[in-house]
């Protein structure tokens, strides 16, 4: 038996099983890569493992005895520790203060500053970390602060580390200074949990490997030796793509809307494409790839530096969503929680938000027009609920979706529909319904644009797909030319991009 | 029981409850006299409380609104007195209101400062400008017809009361039946997501602030005319009693959720609690922690209400 064993983990929430009969061990002084596409299952394991979720068969142990976690406290407390892109330290204390929180060296209450620094500046120098323990959080890198973490990882005598994505906002520079700690922490006997996207860190870093897919084990490798990059991205995305897309072929029109050197500030490379009337164009990316920040650029929900936007051959004007809804180009946001459903207020009231302004007048809403438009489209989507009144929140989240669907529905001359993760968190059933309706929707001439981390997903609605990767748009395939590998390599952030593919 | 006070109607069940507490168990309280006086007295707060509930619907907060009832009054007297004209006052007065409303609302949606940090200092500069403006003394009226604002009566209601009602009647006309009120909830509601569903939600905010000092102006007016002079310690502490009122009356500190009828019945507890300790002779000392621990008691509710209805 491994010193850290994973046995038959599964997990399902209502309606969808998030890992299925997982099970795998890893050896002490091992670095276990963790890969898989967004969806894949590779969070949720880790969430287990932390105590943050748990899981409903399956047991982890930990050098032979089974762990058993009321909470992410408890897990700490057993020596194992998940270090997450979000990192959790306190911004206004020191590094010394984050290093020692909750048992700082104190005699009756009272500090001791210097054996704090001590204590903490010895623990830096042994692990090799260059940080002045005295400087406060907020002043550091993002990488520095990825380091204070793992220095309390070191210091807190973790047994197990998982990291989640750790690369994702570090220099190389700052990576390679973590690749070492890796090494040391490997040399140290401890055990390792990497889960990364980069296929050249999985290969530096680790000594064994486990793909993830729909969260079942697609493979696991004891060893790195023989594998190839393609060998394992064909382990990710080896599905069979059922047909719940139930895709259908349409005419398309013109070019509906035109987007030319789009930037801002968090999408620094500018960014150009087009949508016609009648067609489903497809974003696809990794998460943090730009996609959601260029279609909030389009939107005017965040500030544009440079771009320009053509609507049906007219340039538009408008820069913020008031106006754009006006000039109909309209957005459901990825975060239908933060920025979609307005919390507190009914179906009718979220469904007519934007509408109502058509049936008002002078201000003074039009009451009976604003029940028909939310029963029509209660009604129209298929909106499970007892009532219109009912608050927003109390809804399923393909309910919430559809609900936010009929505010812009129920909007008059939308031509341009933007779709951020149109059926994230929503079960099987549902998704069929929605891009049935996307169908519908590019039928009558509407340009229709579906951002997706799920490939299967914008592989099977649209017609057309960019794939975009660390804030550029870096391959345009059309729907024959369409094949998993090559887009998902397209998507990954590496510098060699397959030459088959068509470039922009 | 617990439905019963929780729910939707919980409100206005506590208010006939204590009516009827206080009718039955305080002598005098059930007398047209008192009944006109208890009106009387809650006319400043009544007024006020119609804009503050937008603006606690729309999760902001205003602090400054009882210097601006000082302020707007004390210029309502000051220039009646200096141009002789009742009606160049009253105008210059909703003018001065507007603009202090207005630049609260201004520097808070377009700077992004919050809101109780703004109005807190507004409400400072706003009480200096009162003491400035008339060297920290109260400023009598000169012409007696603007007495008549408040002593005059109409159905054998004071105007006063018949101000606040219209104003009872119109806010509940605005947050209900206009496009401004619903995206004023929608914006308490959730900001971002009210932005991009097309609300305009810094000009909405401006407007709301706008008002605001409109009906403080309104307010100013009405008190300088009851109390003979323009004061510029007038309403100190309205605020408290403002947001206490809509507080009890089930507006979410959170946002997006008013009734004008909770607010109604929130200033009619207010109210009745003070008149009827007025009339028990409850020392002044004392009914600070009354009020105090009314406040309290309002803000749990909220609390528990929020919580039934299975929101954080």
């Amino acid at each position: 038996m491994a010193y850290l064993e994973f046995t038959g983990i599964t997990k399902t929430y209502p309606g969808v099983k998030a890992l299925s009969d997982v099970s795998f061990g890893v050896e002490k002084g091992a670095v276990h890569g963790l890969m898989g596409e967004n969806g894949a299952g590779k969070s949720t394991l880790i969430k287990i493992l932390s105590g943050d979720l748990h899981a409903n068969e399956g047991r982890i142990s930990i050098d032979g005895q089974e762990q058993k976690y009321a909470s992410t406290g408890d897990a700490f407390d057993n020596g194992v520790i998940v270090i997450h892109q979000e990192l959790q330290l306190v911004p206004e204390l020191t590094v010394a203060e984050n290093l020692t929180l909750g048992r700082f060296p104190a005699t009756s209450g009272v500090i001791s500053r210097r054996r704090m620094i001590d204590e903490v500046s010895a623990r830096l120098k042994s692990a090799g970390i260059e940080v002045d323990p005295r400087r406060k959080v907020k002043s550091l890198s993002i990488g520095e602060r990825q380091m204070v973490e793992i220095a309390k990882a070191v210091m807190l005598d973790a047994r197990v580390i998982a990291l989640d994505e750790p690369t994702s906002s570090l220099s190389s520079h700052e990576s390679e200074v973590l690749f070492k700690m890796i090494d040391k922490l490997r040399a140290e006997g401890k055990v390792i949990l990497y889960v990364s996207h980069r296929m050249d860190e999985i290969f530096r870093l680790c000594d064994s490997m486990t793909v993830l897919r729909d969260g079942r084990m697609a493979a696991h490798h004891p060893s790195m030796e023989g594998l190839t990059r393609e060998q394992i991205v064909a382990e990710m995305v080896g599905r069979e793509i059922s047909d719940i897309w139930g895709y259908r072929p349409r005419v398309q029109g013109n070019v509906r809307l035109k987007v030319e050197n789009l930037s801002g500030s968090r999408l620094k490379a500018p960014a150009s494409f087009e949508v016609r009337a009648g067609e489903i164009l497809g974003f696809f990316g990794l998460i943090g790839a730009g996609r959601s920040e260029l279609m909030r650029l389009i939107y005017g929900a965040d500030p544009r530096h440079t771009g320009v936007l053509t609507l049906d051959g007219a340039t538009v004007a408008a820069d913020d969503p008031h106006g754009m809804i006006r000039a109909g180009l309209v957005l459901c946001t990825e975060d239908r929680k933060h920025d979609g459903i307005i919390q507190g207020r009914s179906i009718a009231e979220n469904i007519n938000i934007s509408s109502r302004r058509h049936s008002a007048h002078a201000g003074i809403l039009n009451r009976a027009k604003e029940v028909e438009t939310a029963e029509t489209y209660i009604k129209k989507l298929r909106v499970r609920t007892p009532s219109r009144h009912q608050d927003i929140i109390n809804l399923s989240g393909g309910n919430q979706q559809k609900v936010i669907l009929g505010r812009w529905l129920s909007e008059q001359g939308i031509r341009v529909l933007i779709i951020d993760e149109p059926t994230r968190g929503i079960d099987v059933g549902a998704k069929s319904e929605i891009y049935d309706l996307l169908y519908q929707l590019a039928e009558d001439g509407m340009a229709i644009v579906v951002v997706s981390s799920e490939l299967p997903e914008v592989m099977g609605i649209c017609d057309r797909l960019m794939v975009m990767c660390e804030g550029r748009i870096n391959a345009e395939v059309a729907r024959d030319d369409f094949r998993e590998n090559q887009i998902l390599a397209a998507a990954l952030p590496d510098k060699a991009v397959p030459q088959s593919m068509t470039l922009s | 029981m617990k439905k019963l006070l929780l729910g939707e109607q919980g409100l206005l069940v506590i208010f006939v409850v204590a009516f009827a507490l206080v009718a039955i168990f305080v002598p005098n309280f059930l007398t047209e006299r008192n009944m006109l006086g208890l009106l009387q007295s809650v006319v400043t707060v009544g007024i006020v409380a119609c804009t503050m509930m937008l603006c606690l619907a729309a999760r902001d907060f205003d602090l400054s609104v009882g210097s601006t009832v000082a302020f707007t009054g004390m210029v309502a007297v000051m220039v009646s007195n200096g141009s002789g004209s009742i009606l160049l006052g009253i105008a210059a007065a909703l003018a001065a209101g507007t603009v202090v409303g207005w630049l609260n609302g201004f520097v808070i949606a377009k700077f992004h400062i919050n809101a109780l940090i703004t109005t807190l200092a507004t409400m400072q500069i706003v009480r200096g400008l009162a003491l400035i403006s008339s060297d920290g003394r109260a400023v009598g009226i000169n012409d007696p017809a603007f007495f008549n604002i408040a002593l005059s009566k109409f159905l054998t209601i004071p105007t006063p009361i018949w101000v606040m009602v219209a104003l009872f009647v119109i806010f509940g006309f605005i947050l209900n039946h206009t496009v401004f009120g619903k995206n004023v909830l929608a914006i308490g509601g959730n900001p971002e997501a009210s932005r991009l569903a097309g609300v305009k939600v810094d000009r909405t905010r401006i407007y709301i602030f706008a008002l605001q000092g409109l009906v403080c102006a309104i307010a100013g007016i009405l008190l300088a005319s009851r109390i003979t002079s323009g004061q510029p310690n007038a309403a100190v502490g309205l605020e408290l009693s403002v947001i206490s009122a809509c507080v009890l009356g089930g507006v979410s500190l959170a946002g997006g959720r008013a009734t004008m009828t909770g607010v109604i019945v929130g200033v009619m507890i207010m109210g009745i609690a003070e008149n009827a300790m007025n009339l028990l002779n409850i020392p002044a000392f004392y009914q600070y922690i009354v009020r105090g621990v009314i406040l309290l008691l309002a803000v749990l509710l909220d609390n528990l209400r929020s919580r039934a209805l299975g929101r954080r």
